[in-house]
């Protein structure tokens, strides 16, 4: 029996490594119908995990102060002991490249190629906000491409600037995503492509006489309407960066990339964000199949198993809402369940089931009802489809609702109960809603004829407004990209303006 | 089947992050620097070229956020025990209520992090430098020396690797099959006792091939001949020594010492950073002088009356028998509480001017005063009035007055301070 298995005790080499990933993709073709980019795997030590975990796990990345911020931070609390490493990182690509641990045991690099490179793999390609929102093809050669250029704009137009401008431009990273898909795939290649052309073209047309040539009569102000006017800005826009990149009056053009490359970098992590419990629920459910099943070809010993196992339940382990360990629900746990349930919904449903869920109830078919699930929803949807009585009987579940207003306390709104369970499930699946975490912020008008005033808009949900120093500090950073003055206004549901902020521009380095 | 990479990236150079560690460093300067002026002094002196731990406010490195707060919540936990639908939970006292939302935010108002030795001692003595005296360029003057670089197959026979030439010839014999002189002498010794006719011919055949060879084949060859090559390459002038004098007589308190240990200790650090070797002699004096050790320098007793000259008569034949300055970079830093006896300060003066001042990068008179004391209200000693009667007359000295530890920073950072006109001059 022990020529089966794939490796002995903790030790490997890249040959067992290779072995492995082949045992791991049998498995996940033909018994999972998994569909995955090619693989890339690659051997790091703790030191480059920790540089990897500053550079948001990209292989390479712009400078930028903060990053190195976030390394001295993680660096000083590694180093304490008070943090482990991840035991993998994978980046959304293609090929999809997954980061292994040297450190890792055999078993855990089973675990980790299972979890990484076949699981998150998988939902990377099917899902369709990722197909929707990233380009796994072009996201190297356009991280390749945003390096190089912050580099020369660096050279070009002084550290400083560039710093400030980036500065500016990750402040207001969170509101510049396009929400709502165009008609076009996002493309970078292309994207990179048309970066280089516009500046070859300056470049090739830049004629230092037009600077000096009197332009024509300003349009009479008349001629504008207001209607006409947002209009032609597209107006009212979310997307802050998008509009600062198009419209913004005194940006040089290489700020207006530098905007546009940090954009494309929010939207690409954009799809991240939705969906954190149907990934790891993906990723975990796709390991511990495979891992099962190794096991039972007998290709993993039982020694093995149970390594694999223990740290399994570790990282599936949600501790209760009075537990000194909570901090949420754990995405791991939530999702590995939920996967779990439609497993047991599809084989094996009780009455219940049937009742909630009837489509797929009893369908026989799990793995073709979860590759459907990984590729049609995001974590809201999800669990407003998925999320059965009996996992909510299961996690205990209960919903709170805490209004400032009542002084008796917070009210449990809900439990998991008959009368519980539907508002249980809304009330979960909400706190995964993008619309309900950001802040729903939008440049509603500019005062074109004045003072060229930006104004913005904040409509305030549920009485949540923002926190101040943060507001003033970000507007700031509007207002030096925008140079004229910027003002917010925290609007409630009846129209009541609850609180506006001004913020002047502060002159940004000379642009060289 | 798919293509699979397996990669390995464990020699690829780490540090990633190094740079975008520096640009932070850079950006939280000021504060990084308070923080670490703020460390060391805490520390005792000799940890002070540690680095560690450091924390700054967060304030003005901070990445602001649209951030949302307050306003109604609503949330879902697990692991409820026994709330019923419509229970009300009290409010105060960390209830499950609490736990779900309050991770937000930063409730950290500082940061910490790590600082490496390097890193701190640039940031603690960033913005100083050696003072730019005319002696100076001495430091940047460089002089030859020669140096092994490997190995020649020409040169002069003086310089002829023995143990190289002679493993080259024998790697040589070996490779061609050289018969050894054993076997032919193997071979001679046989033939002596071979009555067998035909056997003898053979051998006397084998004898004559087998000598034959080994003429072919030399014992050296002049190809396997190897010389040390020798190259001159510039030598910096990389070492420095620091004189610590220091009077001891009775009226020098263990806090002056202090103070001028402390004082020691910078200058120490500093000249370890600009060079590669720094030699410490430390000279105290009364009304003699002698050289010793640390830490008889600070700790040992010693009485009498003082006699200044005698420290920098001392200093001067120490530096004529050990320390040609045109090898040493030589700087200077007297302690004392100002007193002199007047007769001295003739004879001192003229030892300073003549002798010491013009082989010395840098000398610092440092006036230690009493711990109560106003540094303003500290009258003019002796000595003091000496040296700045010498400093008037253009005697490159440099010369403070200080009564606090929290003072030898801002005098040592004063006294290096870079100063931006020199740095022009081409």
């Amino acid at each position: 029996m022990t020529d089966k298995r794939l490796f002995q005790g903790a030790d490997w080499d890249f040959p067992t490594l290779q072995r492995i990933h082949d045992a791991c993709e049998e498995i996940a073709e033909s018994e999972l119908g998994l569909n995955v980019y090619p693989n890339q795997i690659e051997v790091i030590t703790a030191e480059q995990m920790l540089d990897a975990y500053c550079s948001v796990g990209m292989p390479l990345f712009y400078k930028h102060w903060s990053f190195g911020k976030h390394f001295a931070y993680q660096q000083a609390s590694y180093r304490k002991g008070l943090m482990g490493l991840a035991y993998e990182i994978v980046i959304n690509s293609s090929p999809c490249i997954s980061y292994l641990m040297e450190e890792n045991t055999a078993t855990m690099q089973t675990l980790v190629i299972a979890h990484a490179a076949f699981g998150h793999n998988h939902f990377f390609k099917n899902n369709y906000l990722f197909k929707q929102w990233t380009d796994a093809d072009g996201i190297l050669d356009y991280l390749e491409f945003a390096k190089t250029y912050v580099a020369q704009c660096e050279d070009r137009h002084g550290r400083l600037a560039v710093e400030q401008t980036l500065d500016a431009a990750h402040a207001l990273m969170s509101h510049g995503i396009n929400r709502y898909p165009g008609k076009k795939l996002p493309d970078l290649r292309v994207e990179e492509k048309r970066a280089q052309y516009r500046r070859q073209h300056e470049e090739s047309v830049f004629n230092d006489l037009w600077r000096t040539i009197p332009t024509g009569p300003v349009k009479s102000v008349a001629t504008l309407s207001a209607d006409r006017r947002r209009a032609l800005l597209g107006l009212p826009q979310e997307n802050i960066l998008y509009f600062l990149e198009k419209t913004a009056p005194r940006l040089a053009p290489w700020q207006r990339e530098l905007l546009r490359i940090v954009r494309h970098i929010a939207q690409y992590f954009y799809p991240q964000s939705q969906t954190k419990v149907m990934n790891e629920g993906t990723a975990t459910y796709v390991h511990y199949r495979i891992m099962n099943r190794l096991h039972l070809q007998g290709r993993l010993s039982d020694g093995n198993f149970l390594e694999f196992l223990s740290s399994h339940t570790n990282v599936v382990f949600q501790p209760d809402f009075d537990s000194k360990y909570f901090s949420g629900f754990n995405p791991y746990a939530l999702g590995f369940a939920m996967m779990q349930d439609i497993e047991r919904i599809v084989t094996n449903p009780e009455d219940e089931d049937r009742e909630w869920f009837p489509d797929i109830a009893g369908k026989g078919d799990t793995m073709g009802v979860l590759r459907d699930v990984w590729a049609n929803y995001r974590d809201e949807s999800f669990i407003s489809q998925f999320l059965s009585p009996r996992l909510m009987r299961h996690f205990r579940m209960f919903h709170l609702h805490d209004d400032p207003a009542e002084t008796a306390g917070i009210k449990v709104d809900a439990i998991h109960d008959e009368r519980g369970y539907r508002r249980v499930r809304r009330a979960l699946s909400r706190t995964y809603d993008v619309g309900f975490i950001d802040a729903n912020i939008e440049v509603v008008d500019v005062d074109l004829a004045g003072d060229r005033h930006l104004m913005l808009r904040h409509t305030v949900l549920n009485g949540a407004q923002l926190n101040d120093t943060d507001a003033k500090r970000v507007l700031q950073h509007l207002a030096d990209l925008w140079t004229y003055n910027v003002s917010l206004v925290e609007v409630d549901a009846t129209g009541k303006v609850l609180k506006e902020y001004v913020a002047n521009p502060r002159g940004l380095a000379a642009v060289a | 089947m798919v293509a699979i990479h397996i990669v390995d990236r464990r020699l690829n150079p780490g540090s990633k992050s190094l740079e975008n560690r520096q640009r932070f460093l850079r950006r939280a300067k000021a504060l990084v620097q308070q923080a670490v002026k703020k460390t060391s002094h805490d520390r005792d002196i000799k940890d002070v070229l540690e680095g560690g731990v450091v924390s700054i406010p967060l304030d003005g490195m901070d990445e602001p956020r649209f951030r949302r707060e307050g306003g109604t919540r609503d949330m879902v936990l697990p692991g409820n025990k026994k709330f019923i639908e419509g229970d009300m939970l009290p409010r105060s006292g960390g209830s499950g209520g609490k736990a779900g939302g309050a991770g937000e935010g930063d409730s950290e108002d500082a940061f910490r992090f790590v600082l490496s030795r390097e890193e701190f001692v640039d940031l603690f003595l960033d913005d100083l430098e050696l003072p730019d005296l005319a002696k100076r360029k001495l430091a940047e003057v460089e002089s030859e020396g020669i140096r092994r670089a490997g190995y020649a197959t020409s040169g002069s026979p003086a310089n002829i690797s023995i143990p190289r030439t002679v493993s080259r010839a024998m790697a040589r014999r070996v490779a061609l099959r050289r018969p050894k002189p054993e076997e032919i002498a193997a071979l001679e010794a046989e033939l002596l006792i071979c009555g067998d006719e035909a056997r003898r011919a053979e051998l006397l055949a084998e004898i004559e091939a087998l000598k034959a060879k080994a003429k072919r084949i030399p014992f050296i060859d002049p190809i396997d001949i190897r010389y040390r090559r020798f190259e001159t390459t510039p030598k910096p002038i990389a070492q420095a020594v620091m004189f610590c004098l220091m009077d001891v007589s009775g009226s020098m308190t263990e806090h002056m010492k202090d103070l001028a240990k402390r004082f020691y200790t910078l200058l120490y650090v500093f000249l370890k950073r600009r060079y590669r070797h720094v030699e410490i002699v430390f000279i105290r004096h009364t009304d003699r002088a002698e050289e010793v050790d640390e830490d008889t320098f600070f700790h040992g007793p010693a009485s009498g009356g003082t006699l200044v000259s005698s420290a920098l008569q001392e200093m001067h034949e120490i530096v004529r028998s050990r320390f040609r300055p045109a090898d040493w970079n030589i700087y200077a830093a007297q302690a004392s509480d100002g007193d002199n006896s007047t007769s001295d300060g003739e004879v001192a003066g003229r030892l300073l001017t003549e002798k010491i001042l013009p082989v010395s990068q840098f000398f610092a008179y440092l006036e230690v005063g009493q711990d109560a004391g106003l540094t303003f209200e500290m009258p003019d000693s002796s000595l003091w009035t000496l040296y700045e009667r010498l400093r008037l007359a253009g005697a490159p000295l440099s010369m403070r007055k200080v009564c606090e530890r929290s003072e030898i920073f801002p005098v040592f950072h004063d006294l290096f301070q870079r100063r931006v006109r020199q740095e022009r001059a081409p």
